[in-house]
């Protein structure tokens, strides 16, 4: 039997990846969407709106699955950190609050978006999905201010346990907020735009090249490829952060064992702890100071200078984060290497396709990874320097139970949705032909209920 | 006062979440329930009238929790500890209950599609089920909050006094009158945005579940009587009692105008009877949160989280209100709906 915080870690760790899924599309999805109408109404072709309707259905699926799944998180955090939310509900809730409002709006026009295609002008109807598009990217800024806080808390004074002095704008004074809210929020658009171009890519090398399928894939890979760029630059703007306020987490993510001058950059590798070496890396010399500090001779702390018992789990912070940088780099190829063939003869060819295919989830991969690095690096403090994470765990026994329940609910849901996304994908074929024509109506009636 | 301001808030929103979502659970119930020769115009009228707006609707629930924890962290804690079952429960029934929803949506039709496809009536089958068991687990917490069993000590640690305080007998009938009032609330909406045979349908359903709703506060008293005498005694008191004196009369104006067709005026008692009867609770529970030993003062936030709380709801209000007013506008104003190109189930 696993004891309950290891429990509690799994289940918020399960609950917390599965929802990110779900709000990363639900804040990519409704770009494209509109991106899709706004072209729709320039140029009045049919096959923008088409895709407009396609990417429309698909974020009402899955939108519907992150409001519960956020609605399951922030019961969570309460049912499985009791005196985690005790000490800092009053501090973080602040985030929470405004979140709840962007909420509101999101899911009011959503509603207004999915349901009002013939009840509202053309215009109200897409100025309904900028908000859309606009409010769930808002709400996502907002809830990473609660974690940029516990990563640097901040706002508040510590008198006997207890905190005091709170100022209630306190998550958005944490220095980490503004680094992360804009390296999450690219990372939603990265890993939205590659998902949704494998799923054209995948039509066009079934023989599909029809207007629909290209613009498709154009228009999530140009949202994609231009986030993907700026990513690079948003993350050296995180690791810079992280060396100052969070050197434990930047030792660790790096496989650092050693305080040096001049910090030798670790690619890839597997640390090992007891001897605090890392096997089969690639060393680039001074390159770890150049990026941590932008100076290459910065001297970068090592695990070393930190108790042993404040180490978070190296092995994992690492190769999360050697994982996310990799489909990064990777992304970026992907993205380049689309633009330039189109530069050059326009038509898509089979490899570029298949690459497409394969490099489709990695937005996703990386997305994940690059939390595991925030928050598993931030072991063992659930607030950074404040409160240990096994301080803020449940005594309620049965958590390993509810684990147990709480994963395999999600595996069936992801099993059942990931299916019906699919057949949406391939399902109706855009109006290629007549019949499909007249497929695709009927199915528009039935699902506009 | 800052303090009540901030627990008033909350008790808003508890309100708006069981008016609005309190309707949309009960739409699941009738569809669960959904019988005779009408049974798949029953279910589309049901998934039409929630189709676009339970997602907002649930975002109330969302605001209940965030307000909890905000204003109130360390009873969110103690409740979060005490109810650590019934609260995953009802996680797992909000969560079935959205997805299967939209599953059922999007599922295939079946060949003619006339019918819905099997998927698609598997996943009805959970969104009734979910939709029935979730209220029904949602009454039982609040029952449990106001027993007078749940003990915290001053360092958070929660202890039962009895038996599991979620299921004595107060928190299950409790549970089974919020499972009434949810169906009868669905069902005097439904009644208000259909037509015809449909509309008889759902109001014959009003009159059946009203008349739940009744003997099941006939249940409910001699239970708070001698189970929560406390909260009995607030229930009677001058502060609560002349609000619950009005929802009272509500709750017969409602009656009423069912049983007379005017089903408008029913619906507008309908919503005030609602939300007088759990003003009249928030009252009566006052100055506790969980009685005996967490108190609203005891349990509050820094008064600078507070104050931000408060502050922030009027600008909050002011995008939300007008939102939502054109969303209900537009998907339930007078001069739509009759017009409407699918009704032809029922017409
Ligand atoms: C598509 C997803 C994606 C991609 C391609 C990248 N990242 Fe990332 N990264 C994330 C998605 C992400 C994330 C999941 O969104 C995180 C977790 C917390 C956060 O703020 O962003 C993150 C965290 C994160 C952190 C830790 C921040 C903290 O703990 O406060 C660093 C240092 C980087 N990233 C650096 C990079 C670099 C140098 C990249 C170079 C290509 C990179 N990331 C690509
Ligand atoms: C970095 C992490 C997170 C991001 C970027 C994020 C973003 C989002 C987004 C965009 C949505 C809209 C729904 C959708 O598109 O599917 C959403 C829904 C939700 N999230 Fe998260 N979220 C994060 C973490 C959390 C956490 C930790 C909690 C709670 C503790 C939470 C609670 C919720 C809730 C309650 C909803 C439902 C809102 C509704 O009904 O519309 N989220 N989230
Ligand atoms: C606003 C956003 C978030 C909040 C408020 C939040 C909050 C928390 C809390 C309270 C814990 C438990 C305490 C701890 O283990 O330190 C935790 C752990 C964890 N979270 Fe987050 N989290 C957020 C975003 C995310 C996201 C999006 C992921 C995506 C995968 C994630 C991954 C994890 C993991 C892996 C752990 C377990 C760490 C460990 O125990 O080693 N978090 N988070």
């Amino acid at each position: 039997m696993i004891d309950t915080l290891t429990a509690a870690r799994a289940q918020m760790e399960v609950s917390l990846a599965f929802h990110m899924i779900f709000a990363a599309l639900g804040i990519g999805m409704p770009l494209l969407m509109v991106l899709a109408e706004g072209l729709a109404i320039r140029t009045g072709r049919e096959h923008y709106r088409e895709l407009a309707r396609k990417w429309a259905k698909a974020t009402a699926l899955t939108f519907a699955v992150g409001a519960v799944s956020g609605t399951a998180l922030s019961f969570e955090l309460g049912l499985l950190w009791p005196r985690f939310m005790a000490f800092s509900g009053g501090i973080i809730g602040s985030a929470f609050a405004l979140e709840g409002y962007a909420f509101f709006i999101e899911a009011i026009f959503l509603g207004l978006y999915l349901y009002g295609w013939e009840r509202l002008s053309p215009r109200a109807h897409l100025l309904c999905g900028v908000v859309v598009a606009f409010s769930g990217m808002v709400s996502g800024v907002l809830v990473v201010a609660a974690n940029a806080w516990m990563q640097n808390p901040v706002g508040f004074e510590l008198v006997g346990g207890r905190a005091v002095n709170v100022d209630p704008l306190a998550p958005f004074r944490s220095p980490a907020w503004f680094h992360m809210a804009l390296h999450s929020t690219l990372s939603c658009y990265i890993a939205t735009g590659f998902a949704a171009a494998g799923v054209y890519a995948v039509g066009m090398l079934r023989g599909r090249r029809d207007a629909y399928h290209r613009s498709g894939l154009t228009l999530a890979l140009a949202l994609a490829t231009v986030t993907a760029l700026l990513q690079p630059l948003s993350g050296d703007l995180s690791a810079k952060h992280v060396a100052e306020h969070q050197p434990a987490k930047l030792a660790a993510m790096e496989a650092h064992f050693h305080t040096e001058a001049g910090a030798p950059l670790i690619v890839g590798g597997l640390p090992d702890v007891e001897t605090g070496t890392v096997r089969y890396a690639v060393r680039l010399p001074r390159m770890l100071s150049f990026l941590a500090h932008g100076d290459f001779d910065a001297e970068v702390q090592g695990l070393n200078d930190f108790p042993r018992e404040l180490w978070p789990n190296v092995l994992i912070a690492h190769l999360a984060f050697q994982v996310m940088v990799g489909c990064g780099m990777a992304l970026i190829g992907l993205g380049a290497w689309f633009w330039l063939a189109r530069w050059r003869r326009r038509e898509p060819g089979r490899w570029l396709l298949r690459a497409v295919v394969v490099g489709s989830p990695l937005g996703f991969v990386a997305l994940q990874a690059g939390w595991i690095v925030t928050e598993v690096g931030r072991q063992p403090w659930v607030v950074y320097g404040v409160m240990r994470t096994r301080d803020g765990v449940t005594p309620v026994e049965g958590v390993p139970a509810t684990l147990f329940g709480f994963s395999v609910l999600y595996l069936v849901l992801g099993v059942a949705l990931a299916w019906l996304l699919r057949r949406l994908a391939t399902g109706a074929p855009p109006s290629s032909s007549p019949t499909a024509a007249t497929t695709q109506t009927g199915e528009e009636v039935a699902h506009a209920r | 006062m800052l303090v009540e301001l901030v627990a008033g808030l909350a008790l808003v929103a508890l309100i708006a979440y069981a008016v609005l979502a309190g309707a949309d659970f009960g739409g699941g119930i009738w569809d669960a329930l959904a019988r005779g020769p009408r049974r798949d115009a029953q279910r589309e009228a049901i998934a039409k009238a929630m189709g676009p707006v339970w997602e907002a609707n649930h975002v109330w629930l969302i605001f209940v929790i965030v307000l909890l924890f905000t204003g109130f962290p360390s009873a969110f804690a103690a409740l979060s500890i005490a109810l650590f079952t019934p609260f995953h429960l009802v996680l797992l029934g909000i969560i079935l209950r959205g997805a299967a929803f939209v599953f059922r949506a999007y599922s295939p039709q079946s060949a003619r599609s006339v019918r819905p496809g099997r998927g698609a009536r598997r996943w009805g089958v959970v969104f009734g089920v979910a939709s029935v068991i979730t209220p029904v687990l949602l009454g039982m917490c609040l029952g449990a909050v106001s027993s007078g069993h749940v003990r915290v000590s001053g360092d958070g640690a929660v202890r039962f006094e009895g038996p599991l305080p979620w299921l004595s007998p107060l928190a299950l009938a409790v549970g089974a009158f919020a499972l009434a009032v949810c169906a009868y609330v669905a069902a005097v909406f439904l009644a208000n945005e259909t037509e015809g045979d449909l509309r008889a349908d759902f109001r014959r359903r009003a009159l059946w579940a009203g008349t739940g709703v009744v003997a099941l506060s006939v249940l409910v008293l001699p239970l708070l009587r001698f189970d929560a005498a406390h909260l009995w005694s607030g229930l009677v008191s001058a502060r609560a009692a002349p609000v619950l004196a009005v929802g009272v009369v509500a709750a017969l104006v409602s009656g009423w105008g069912l049983w007379k067709h005017r089903l408008r005026l029913a619906r507008t008692a309908t919503v005030a009877q609602v939300a007088c009867l759990l003003a009249g609770w928030g009252i009566a529970q006052h100055p506790y949160l969980i009685y005996p030993d967490v108190t609203l003062h005891g349990a509050a936030a820094p008064d600078a989280t507070l104050r931000f709380v408060l502050w922030s709801t009027p600008f909050g209000m002011a995008l939300l209100v007008p939102s939502l007013w054109f969303l209900f506008r537009v998907f339930k104003g007078p001069a739509l709906g009759l017009a409407d190109r699918d009704d032809d189930g029922s017409a």
